[in-house]
């Protein structure tokens, strides 16, 4: 039956809170969600201090300052620091995106941390990615061809074709997108998500490649794509600008024109 | 905890092959719906302060009669396939969204014939 009240577990209480050192002079607080699911017990959420004279502009600055000089028991993903990973994406001031290329100085009152919402929490901001690459993975996101390739030269593209990848081949899949969608959110299961979508069409509208008809058929499907229900959400959230929600509707598009009216 | 593999459950029962009919027929009633609803109003604008025998001739009429027909199975149709969507997305108890699914089948269809045979029954007599 339908759940009307959140979980336990999805109930954080009030934390710890870490104040700034007395001689601190632009303090700023975090309040960062923490969850160690192998404790038992309730997800806070702990306040930090930061001085923010003493650290870098990003929010990521701040989480790894906060993790380097005030709570080293903070768990949190970062690689590259420049937004071309992916792996810092959390939910920050109530918008899924990279802690890396958000500035601080344009979130007004306290910096809120959580995890990208409704995916499995591993610990504290880490979240359970696997059904999400899964699910990429399941849509087999390579080249797929059937003609023998020429043996002293590559597939060959044009400028125009290769421009049909901008605005798609720039996708992370940092999960931003599809971690926003509430359609995902009560369907992850079968719904791909916009992510994985956008990474789809992007081999739809692939020059050279040859299973577009194979890769409309493992689409078309009242789950797997047509769970979107033009939302946008994934849109508004991308830390990169791009639309997956255009890139969705061309799919639907693609699979109208092939059938006929 | 499952130990499935996370490809398996990501693949599933694979893809069933359609949701584009679906998709297709909730546009087009709703482009339908943008007209017959434009009908509609000027229907009740022509007819307010009119009586019982002037609204029973308007019906009659072969035009209007065809009007208040397709509204009214455009419509249901429309609202049948709307609300299939919204209990696949938040009913996932399997007995009670089969019984949800097939009363609101049920339901709709029996409007449509209802409606059909009073429209029916008004302009052929």
């Amino acid at each position: 039956m339908a759940q009307l009240s959140l979980p336990k577990d999805s109930r954080p209480t009030e934390g710890r809170h870490f104040a700034a050192p007395s001689e601190a002079t632009n303090v700023k607080t975090f309040r960062v969600y923490r969850y160690d699911p192998d404790s038992g017990e309730q997800p806070r959420v702990d306040r930090y201090e930061v001085d923010l004279d003493r650290c870098g502009p990003m929010v990521l600055d701040a989480v790894i300052k906060i993790k380097n000089e005030i709570d080293a028991t903070l768990t949190f993903r970062r690689s590259c620091r420049e937004g071309i990973c992916g792996s810092c994406a959390m939910n920050i001031d109530g918008v899924n995106t990279l802690a890396c290329t958000q500035p601080i100085s344009e979130i007004k009152g306290d910096v809120k941390i959580y995890p990208l919402p409704h995916l499995p929490v591993v610990k504290d901001v880490v979240p359970d990615m696997t059904h999400f690459y899964a699910q990429y993975a399941s849509m087999r996101p390579w080249l797929r061809t059937q003609s023998v390739p020429s043996p002293d030269r590559e597939r060959l593209q044009s400028p125009a074709d290769r421009e049909k990848l901008d605005g798609l081949y720039e996708c992370i899949l940092c999960a931003c997108c599809s971690t926003s969608c509430p359609s995902y959110w009560w369907n992850g299961d079968r719904y791909l998500g916009p992510a994985t979508l956008l990474q789809t069409y992007r081999w739809l509208v692939d020059s050279r490649d040859e299973a577009t008809g194979e890769r409309l058929d493992e689409l078309e499907d009242p789950f797997r794509l047509y769970r979107c229900h033009t939302i946008m959400n994934c849109t508004n959230t991308c830390p990169k600008g791009l639309n997956p929600a255009k890139a969705i509707a061309e799919t639907k598009k693609m699979l109208m024109a092939r059938r006929g009216v | 905890m499952s130990m499935i593999n996370p490809l398996a459950r990501a693949r599933g029962h694979g893809s069933a092959k359609q949701g584009v009919h679906h998709w297709y027929l909730q546009r087009a009633t709703a482009l339908l719906l943008i007209f017959l609803v434009g009908w509609l109003i000027y229907a009740m604008v022509s007819l307010s302060g009119q009586d019982y025998l002037a609204t029973v001739l308007f019906l009659a009429h072969p035009v209007n009669a065809a009007c208040a027909l397709l509204l009214l199975i455009a419509g249901l149709y429309h609202a049948m396939l709307g609300m299939q969507v919204v209990i696949e997305d938040y009913v996932h108890t399997p007995w009670l969204e089969l019984t949800l699914q097939l009363a609101v089948r049920a339901g709709c269809y029996l409007g449509m014939a209802i409606g059909a045979v009073f429209v029916l029954r008004i302009t052929i007599s």
